[in-house]
């Protein structure tokens, strides 16, 4: 039975994978044009060359351009296996694989870590709102909540933005290094200037997923304290922290994992437009140039690519639900 | 609640009565302050866009080259020399190269007080772009002393009245948007759960590939293909399509769940047995029941579809020029490299996120409503 289900999720995760890259390669496709004349094009305007014919020739032969839609389609998708997803215009005809491979790690380490640092947040502030029911500081986190529910991502690097020019009157541009750490080698300095540029944008991005975390998390925990286990852990003697942390919280927590699917792309989303306007070295600003200067495969491989990692992300979401409930599991 | 009054139950003396479903909602929406206020904000905000060539006292296109980035004018209320009237007045405002700096700076011209005026006529402009008229909310009589509430951007144009015409976009936006979400994802949903079968299985697959792509980044890339070239209104059209197309797959999932569990129910079965057509018990039993849910669900779409026009068109891939929208606005504000100059750019921001936390108040108001009973 449990092995049945495995087998399922598998082809049906291997279909959705097969429709994640046709919509790419549709994405590729939508702007008039092939992607090689828009290089040759670009190539004439800015370097005033011409590129040499057999390089042509090879770029038409390679993504089989002039030939029909399926055969593009499978020449592109067949490149993955060689880790070939396409060259860059706008990176002066770079592998899209080796642009990608830069710039994917700061992306997910800020997901990672603003995932981490919102539930850090958000689970100990829900856990004192539901025990704290209809005081005063319930009142006000709820509604600061809400609050930052609702402020966008992206308002929020443009707020931020303006107040560290206008206000704090620093030089900051953007970006997460000072000047002189742009290139320099790892070193503590360098962490520590790091570390400092890292702290808005993880900040910015944490708020708008603690705020939806801790609502759940308040709303749980408070559907939870009513039940009948909970009164019988009290009956039996045992401290009222035992109670909620180890009894109440603990299976509070499940809901939490279940929304992570719902809770990934919110921060993704966030990570991309927050690093274009903050000029973070994530999958954001190529991808946003790529777009304006319809360097497609460039666009297109990073939209496959996050789709991808999403999906990855529901699957993990999934195992550690089935790990932390064994209702999940069995049933 | 006019109901109330044919309501045959007696109202002994006046102690305890029956209330409808209805009036119960309502009761239960009137409760919720915050949802109230945001709602009465949001008709304020949407009437004065709608009708922004009278609220706004000038074009959107009107600008002075002498007033490039002038702040906003003070409005006061006392004169040294005239003294202090109810009419508030403006001051003209006048640039001066400083003589330290060698910056433009704009001093207010305090020999003469100019009042405004309100229901002032003035540029003739078109009501809804259909009805002629030149009735201004409130202007000054000298066009030289200009009032303006939010400054100036570079061509020296009211931001105030650039921000109301561009609400227009911005606010139409979201509607446009949700009504075409709502009908796609209505109408899909509903078939997808009544029929089952194969349709539904595809749909389904379909909806979970779309909803694994990350929704900005794919807004992006559908909103950059549409072509420079065309007219404004089309890609304006093009960017409601955009928008609408990722965000009717929660909906039908949803539509989807309420009407498995629906189909199942006595009232339904007895439609069918009495040989009701698939189309009237769609119509008369189904619809009917979700129509709550729905408009819960399409109040909060709003407000992700106006931020997401926004966010697109701060990046220069939304609405173009002449076309307006907070965002274009904001990203004007981005363009200057000295932002710290003239803050008040900023402005269009502050429309954007009152606009929002009011759809979301609004949203949330609406979902208590719909369980009265709780």
């Amino acid at each position: 039975m449990f092995q049945n289900k495995i087998v399922r999720r598998a082809l049906s995760t291997v279909f959705t994978l097969f429709l994640i890259s046709l919509i790419s390669f549709l994405v590729i496709q939508l702007p008039p044009g092939d992607v090689v004349s828009t290089y040759v094009k670009q190539q004439e305007i800015i370097a005033g060359s011409r590129l040499p014919a057999e390089t042509i020739e090879y770029l038409r032969e390679r993504y089989g351009f002039g030939e029909p839609m399926y055969l593009q389609y499978l020449k592109w998708v067949g490149g993955f296996f060689r880790g070939d997803f396409g060259f860059s215009i706008i990176y002066d005809g770079a592998e899209v694989a080796d642009i990608v491979g830069r710039r994917i790690g700061m992306t997910f380490l800020l997901v990672i870590l603003a995932l981490i640092l919102s539930w850090g947040m958000a689970i100990p502030l829900g856990i004192y709102a539901a025990t704290h029911k209809n005081r005063f500081a319930d009142y006000l986190l709820s509604n600061v909540a809400l609050f930052g529910l609702s402020i966008p991502d992206f308002l929020m690097a443009v707020i931020y933005l303006f107040v560290a020019i206008f206000l704090l009157d620093s030089n900051y541009v953007g970006g997460l290094f000072s000047e002189g750490f742009v290139d320099a080698p790892w070193s503590l300095a360098r962490f520590w200037d790091f570390l400092q540029h890292l702290a808005v944008p993880l900040f910015i991005l944490a708020i708008g997923g603690m705020a939806g975390t801790y609502r759940i998390m308040r709303a749980n925990l408070l559907d939870l304290l009513d039940q009948q286990f909970v009164e019988t852990a009290r009956a039996k003697g045992l401290k009222e922290r035992t109670v909620i942390y180890k009894h109440a919280a603990r299976i509070a927590l499940n809901p939490l994992i279940s929304r992570l699917g719902m809770q990934l792309p919110v921060l993704l989303n966030g990570t991309i437009i927050i690093s274009i306007v903050l000029d973070l070295p994530t999958l954001g600003p190529p991808f946003y140039r790529a777009l304006i200067a319809q360097d497609m495969y460039l666009a297109g491989t990073v939209l496959m690519i996050l789709a991808v990692t999403l999906l990855i992300g529901n699957i993990i979401a999934d195992i550690l639900l089935a790990i932390s409930d064994p209702r999940v599991r069995d049933g | 609640m006019a109901d109330a009054a044919t309501n045959p139950a007696p109202a002994a003396k006046g102690d305890y009565r029956l209330l409808s479903v209805r009036q119960l909602m309502w009761r239960k929406f009137l409760n919720n302050r915050l949802a109230v206020i945001s709602a009465l904000v949001l008709i304020v905000l949407y009437l004065a866009t709608i009708f922004a060539g009278f609220t706004a006292p000038y074009g959107p296109q009107d600008g002075v080259s002498r007033l490039s980035f002038a702040p906003p004018t003070r409005v006061r209320f006392c004169d040294e020399n005239a003294g202090c009237s109810l009419r508030p007045f403006v001051y003209a405002t006048t640039a001066e190269r400083s003589k330290k700096t060698f910056l433009l700076e704009f001093v207010e011209d305090r020999s003469e007080p100019h009042y405004i005026y309100f229901f002032e006529r003035g540029a003739p402009y078109k009501i809804v772009g259909l009805i002629p008229w030149d009735m201004h909310l409130f202007k000054t009589r000298n066009d030289d002393a200009r009032v303006s509430l939010l400054g100036h951007d570079q061509r020296g144009r009211d931001l105030f009245s650039r921000i109301l015409y561009g609400g227009q976009v911005s606010l139409s936006v979201g509607l446009m948007g949700v009504l075409i979400l709502v009908i796609l994802g209505s109408v899909i949903g509903t078939l997808s759960g009544y029929y089952g079968g194969w349709f539904d299985a595809v749909t389904q697959r379909f909806i979970e590939t779309l909803r694994v792509f990350p929704e900005i980044p794919l807004w992006m890339a559908l909103s950059a293909a549409i072509p420079p070239l065309w007219p404004p209104e089309w890609v304006y059209a093009g960017i409601v399509v955009v928008l609408a197309f990722l965000g009717w797959t929660g909906l039908a999932r949803e539509v989807r769940g309420l009407t498995l569990s629906l189909k199942k129910r006595d009232f339904v079965l007895a439609a069918q047995a009495s040989g009701a057509s698939t189309g009237r018990i769609v119509r008369k039993h189904l619809i009917p029941n979700m129509m709550s849910h729905i408009i819960v669900t399409a109040t909060l779409a709003i407000p992700v579809t106006i931020l997401g026009e926004s966010a697109l068109s701060f990046l220069g891939i939304g609405v173009r020029p002449p076309m307006m929208s907070w965002g274009l606005l904001l990203s004007d504000a981005f363009k200057v490299q000295v932002i710290a100059l003239y803050p008040w750019m900023l402005a269009p921001a502050g429309f954007i996120l009152i606009t929002v936390l009011a759809f979301n108040f609004l949203g949330d108001g609406l979902r208590d409503m719909v369980d009265p009973f709780s």
